[in-house]
């Protein structure tokens, strides 16, 4: 009997086409995402007079730049941001790439298309010039982000060169509880081993509480890996997995999908594999929760209070309280549900899938927001599932505003920014300082956390929110 | 790219932890073609204020910063997207090795892809580093053969994976090397396809099927 084998060998193996003399691996690269961004790997490419070797194996998304208001590259008002889609549509067009272009039906932020477009598959090695590429991972694929270097390498040669990261487990044990959704799990992980706990690590989630997730609550567990430092997460194929893949566009049909389902079915950690680390929660230690700070590693339970850095013993993070707290405009020791907000933004490649939204409207069902906002589906495919469902009408009445999709506020690359001092609750990945615009304080959380939020005006316990509690007692004596 | 072998020049202190890559070039920035110099746009909100006013007692406005090419700075630098234009403001501003306690694991890659070295020390020599340099530019030598770096009196280790350390002392590129392997990928691929034959992209036989 062989070895056992971690899910993520059995990938890397896979795809191994070479390996060199210091212990590098070339490996082959069987879905590359391209988009606005990505000019600079084709500028490399054209100084070398260099063809793309698979434009079969390469898309292109038009999601970074993209306008929510509009569909039309007209209404675009910044000539530099226009000519940024439009460079993506004549690189595409010029190397023979399929586009997913603006006004494309299909259009998406390229972490939401590629699963919902059945382009993303497991086993598979897939790369993009974006860091929430992990995304992919969900359905058991190694995927990972790579700059615009390494994207001209793809291009060139549908290889990319790596080391082989160690690896770790994260087990979930237990049940989450009602309220708690994989955002939860993540910020909950990253706050427990830092914003680079991970790094140098593959990362596969295993576990009950895992296996019971939806592909949509996968992808964005595995989406943050990143926020960790995580090279890569990953979730082994399941029946829930398969279930999804049947009948995706770009998916296998027929027999292949048979054939494939056999293969994809062996993609799991083999009992006794041996992993380099091992983390274990259990269900019922996490709980909503949403970061304070300007590092996704700077988050809590929704019910405690700021950190106060003179309480800290760690100089180092006494000195980073103190900054983070500077930037967010927060009192040390202040509770968390008497921080008020300026707005709301319901969005991005994290926590803008059709599941999401239904979670967000839920909460809004029939409430006003106190607060203005927008919410920007994760593809223009969840925006016309979301208009089926009425869940427009609930944003709309609840004074949020319905846009377009792409990557809008999240990093404001379109121009969709959050004006300096404000505070947004954000459902996305990155509360950097500065992220959705020059000095935006951003605070991270679930779709549904971001809905008591804007109902509240001020950050809120969506389970108490529910059970029809009115949250607003005011906080006495918090250290 | 220009190898790197040992560096005796002017070392500038960032002390901040989680210099995250949307503080090294903020996203409004990274429109612009290279060809404008990336170098003005790095650290941009962190030494500007809000009307674009030079923050005068910021590190890289001190009198020899210009002069500086290496940036010594606290844990998880480099941290969160993957633009290598992170990696172009720093290039373009003028330097050549980033030391830190850890390091975002994109922006590492970038780093090494443009020349960059970025040098891996210990948690308190990254402290004892910060304090020799003080708040002005200092004199710094980095020597990446033997893996030093020195800084008045102060002398400590710095760690990199042989394979990045083997590029840069040598100036490689990967597009080169990588296409001295050219068969053995055409051999891979026809293999690995015929094995995994679903991986072929199959465009759908209509462009608008969709699934809710």
């Amino acid at each position: 009997m062989s070895t056992p084998t971690t899910l993520f060998d059995k990938v890397w193996r896979a795809h191994e086409v070479h390996r060199s003399e210091s212990g590098q691996s070339l490996l082959w690269i069987d879905r590359h995402f391209v988009h606005e961004g990505s000019f600079h790997a084709f500028n490399k490419l054209a100084e070398r007079q260099l063809p793309v070797a698979r434009p079969d194996l390469t898309f292109g998304i038009a999601d970074h730049y993209v306008p929510t208001l509009t569909r039309d590259l007209a209404g675009v008002a910044d000539p530099k941001v226009r000519s940024m889609i439009e460079l993506l549509s004549h690189n595409t067009q010029r190397h023979g790439v399929t586009l997913f272009g603006l006004d494309d039906p299909r259009q998406g932020i390229v972490h939401v298309l590629g699963p919902e477009q059945g382009l993303t598959q497991p086993g598979m090695v897939m790369v993009c010039g974006d860091s929430h590429t992990a995304t992919h991972g969900a359905f058991g694929s190694i995927a990972f982000g790579i700059g615009a270097s390494e994207v001209a390498h793809v291009l060139a040669t549908q290889t990319l060169w790596q080391s082989k990261p160690k690896v770790m487990r994260i087990t979930v044990e237990g049940q989450l509880a009602e309220g708690i959704t994989a955002k939860d799990i993540a910020l909950t992980w990253i706050a427990r081993l830092g914003a680079d706990g991970a790094r140098g690590y593959a990362i596969e989630y295993a576990g009950e509480a895992i296996r019971s997730l939806s592909m949509e609550a996968r992808l964005t567990l595995c989406n943050l890996s990143i926020e960790g430092g995580g090279r890569c997460g990953m979730i082994a194929p399941d029946q829930t997995t398969f279930d999804y893949l049947r009948d995706r566009p770009w998916s296998p049909k027929g027999r292949a999908f048979e054939q494939a389902c056999t293969y994809w079915a062996t993609l799991y950690s083999d009992p006794g594999a041996r992993f380099d680390l091992e983390v274990t929660l259990h269900a019922d230690e996490i709980a909503p929760t949403v970061t304070w700070g300007v590092s996704p590693e700077e988050a809590l339970p929704i019910d405690r209070a700021v950190p106060d850095p003179e309480q800290l013993n760690d100089p180092a993070k006494a000195r980073q309280a103190r900054d983070s707290l500077a930037y967010m405009g927060l009192t040390a020791g202040q509770k968390l549900t008497d921080i008020n907000i300026d707005r709301v933004f319901i969005g991005s490649c994290t926590n803008a899938r059709i599941e999401d939204l239904r979670a967000a409207a839920a909460v809004l069902a029939g409430q006003k927001s106190r607060v203005p906002g927008m919410v920007s589906p994760g593809s223009t495919q969840v925006k016309t599932q979301a208009e089926a469902e009425g869940l427009d009408r609930i944003f709309i009445d609840a004074g949020l505003e319905w846009r377009h999709s792409g990557c809008s506020m999240c990093v404001g690359m379109n121009g969709d920014l959050v004006a300096s001092g404000e505070r947004c609750a954000s459902t996305t990945n990155r509360n950097f300082k500065g992220r959705q615009g020059p000095g935006a304080r951003t605070h991270l959380m679930s779709p549904a956390m971001v809905a008591a939020a804007a109902v509240s005006g001020r950050l809120a316990d969506v389970r108490t929110l529910t059970a029809g509690a009115d949250s607003s007692v005011q906080a006495s004596g918090a250290h | 790219m220009q190898p790197i072998t040992v560096l005796d020049t002017l070392g500038v202190a960032l002390a901040a932890a989680n210099v995250d890559t949307d503080q090294l070039i903020p996203a409004r920035f990274m429109k612009e073609p290279r060809s404008v110099g990336y170098g003005q746009f790095l650290l941009y909100d962190v030494r500007h204020d809000e009307q674009g006013t030079p923050d005068a007692s910021f590190i890289l406005h001190r009198p020899g910063a210009g002069d500086a090419e290496v940036m010594v700075s606290r844990r998880n630098f480099g941290a969160g997207s993957s633009r290598e234009a992170a990696v172009y403001a720093l290039v373009d501003y003028g330097f050549r090795c980033v030391v830190a306690p850890s390091f975002g694991d994109i922006f590492a890659s970038n780093a090494v892809n443009n020349g960059l070295l970025p040098a891996m020390v210990e948690e308190d020599d990254a402290e004892r580093l910060l304090s020799a340099l003080g708040d002005a530019p200092a004199a710094i030598h980095v020597d990446l053969d033997k893996q030093a770096i020195r800084v008045a009196e102060v002398e400590v280790s710095f760690s990199i994976s042989p394979v990045w350390r083997t590029k840069l002392l040598n100036g490689w590129d990967d597009i080169d090397m990588t296409r001295q392997h050219a068969d053995t990928i055409t051999d891979f691929s026809a293999q690995y396809t015929a094995q995994f034959p679903w991986t072929a992209a199959q465009p759908p036989e209509s462009t608008l099927i969709s699934k809710g």
